[in-house]
């Protein structure tokens, strides 16, 4: 029974893939521009990044889908003025890649809090602007220090992506779905996806160590 | 947004937000609770009594919630025996499946904290506490437990924030929490921005005040790190 529905649940586990990859794409782009316009002098700035923030790592994963996915319908239409209906899969990538930037905003703050302020003074005392120094500086060493709670974040975002079923995306939670409908073997079906789940955390596990590893080469370890 | 429409989502959405809090409240009794002997395997030195709660973990950390209470409240239904028995009045309920999914989810994650608290307990003040001749369960209650819980009460802490978000999901079997409630005020007035709107703002409430008791609790339980009274900060 099971491989009957294996090519549609394949089908949905890359569909998770492919939303949890655009997401975490979306994520990583607002987590960094948050984490800078908190670290900005000018108050209004960070007060913007700090509400970003407050909001959304309150709000329940599930809310913020649902919000997104019919709150964006009624307000893009009202924008275009005639019907416009926000796609599942677009939902979710903006739903889940915002709760990540929130999370991520932090993970990267506490980053870019961790390099030494001299090396960012040396820069400027070389002439280089500030925009510059945090190009060239400052951003390739935050990625080092921000991996291991970026791939938290990641994990945490691959198991949220479930929720998007609930929404009618057909991931790999709503093949399951479907197939345990019409098999009336529920048990079997979430417990196979339960399994690809385990398998796509233990495959990003994998990947995350191996990232890690390379992010740290070079770097000098305490005498032991 | 139309303010009368968010302001009357309110008295319904309350509603929602008390079976929240009774889901949350229930599963986090029941989830500690079998969280304390799960982390007390875990950091057994035997490694074959070490690998059942670690596959229970494993399992519980790496799947999806939403899977987990999918596979309870739908999943055991597929079994003749289940529904034969005497369990089924409880596993038939909406409510009670999604207490028993977060209960074993938060579970999971709350022995993980405990254990990395109870391993993080001074060594020096369990070898005293040796020295003194309790035995080993005297130990655990007297010194080890009640340092570990204040060890890992800022971990436990956004366990339990994570759970009231995470209990959102209850709304996808039936029952009508805060975001249950939500949907089903949409279904009517579809007037998604609005209530969804006032939805998060009451979550928002709930884990803002959370929180403040929180650093409450964490200054009451370290007194020895606040200045004697009538001392200059």
């Amino acid at each position: 029974m099971l491989q009957a529905y294996l090519p549609q649940l394949l089908a949905g586990l890359w569909v998770t893939v492919q939303l949890a990859l655009g997401a975490v794409v979306l994520g990583l782009v607002l987590g960094i521009t948050g984490a800078a316009m908190k670290l900005s002098p000018v108050g209004p700035v960070r007060w913007i990044a700090e509400t970003y923030t407050a909001i959304f790592r309150g709000l329940p994963e599930l809310l913020t889908v649902l919000l997104v996915y019919f709150g964006g319908t009624v307000v893009l239409s009202a924008l275009v003025g005639s019907y416009f209906e926000v796609s599942a899969f677009g939902a979710g990538v903006a739903a889940l890649g915002i709760t990540f930037g929130a999370y991520a905003t932090e993970v990267f703050r506490g980053a870019i809090l961790a390099i030494p302020k001299g090396q960012v003074e040396a820069a400027q005392a070389f002439g280089m602007s500030k925009l510059l120094a945090f190009r060239h500086v400052v951003l390739p060493q935050v990625w080092r220090i921000a991996l291991p709670g970026l791939g938290n974040l990641f994990l945490v975002l691959l198991k949220d992506t479930a929720l998007v079923s609930v929404v009618g995306l057909e991931d790999l939670m709503r093949q399951a779905d479907i197939a345990s409908r019409y098999t009336k073997q529920p048990f079997t079906f979430y417990m196979a996806a339960a399994f690809m789940y385990l398998g796509l955390t233990v495959i990003t596990m994998a990947v995350l160590h191996v990232l890690e590893k390379r992010a740290n080469r070079g770097q000098r370890r305490a005498a032991s | 947004m139309d303010m009368q429409v968010f302001l009357a989502a309110f008295p319904e959405l309350l509603k929602g937000a008390w079976l929240t809090l009774q889901l949350v409240g229930v599963a986090i009794l029941i989830g500690f609770t079998i969280a304390l002997p799960v982390a007390l395997l875990r950091v057994s030195a035997n490694p074959w009594v070490r690998a059942l709660p670690f596959a229970y973990i494993f399992f519980f950390r790496g799947t999806p919630l939403l899977v987990q209470m999918f596979l309870v409240y739908y999943g055991l239904s597929q079994f003749e025996a289940v529904r034969a028995s005497f369990l089924w009045p409880v596993l038939r309920e909406a409510y009670w499946c999604a207490i028993i999914a977060f209960s074993l989810n938060t579970a999971a994650y709350s022995a993980e904290i405990l254990r990395g608290a109870i391993q993080a307990v001074p060594p020096g003040e369990i070898e005293a506490a040796r020295a003194l001749g309790m035995s080993r369960a005297l130990t655990y209650r007297r010194v080890i437990l009640p340092r570990a819980f204040r060890i890992c009460l800022p971990a436990y802490g956004n366990e339990v924030i994570l759970m009231i978000k995470s209990s959102a999901l209850a709304s996808t079997i039936t029952l009508l929490d805060l975001t249950g409630m939500a949907r089903k005020i949409i279904a009517v007035t579809y007037q998604p921005v609005e209530t969804f709107a006032a939805a998060g703002v009451i979550y928002l409430v709930m884990i803002f005040l959370f929180a403040t008791f929180l650093r409450w609790l964490e200054v009451k339980l370290h007194a020895n790190r606040n200045p004697p009274p009538g001392m200059p900060n």
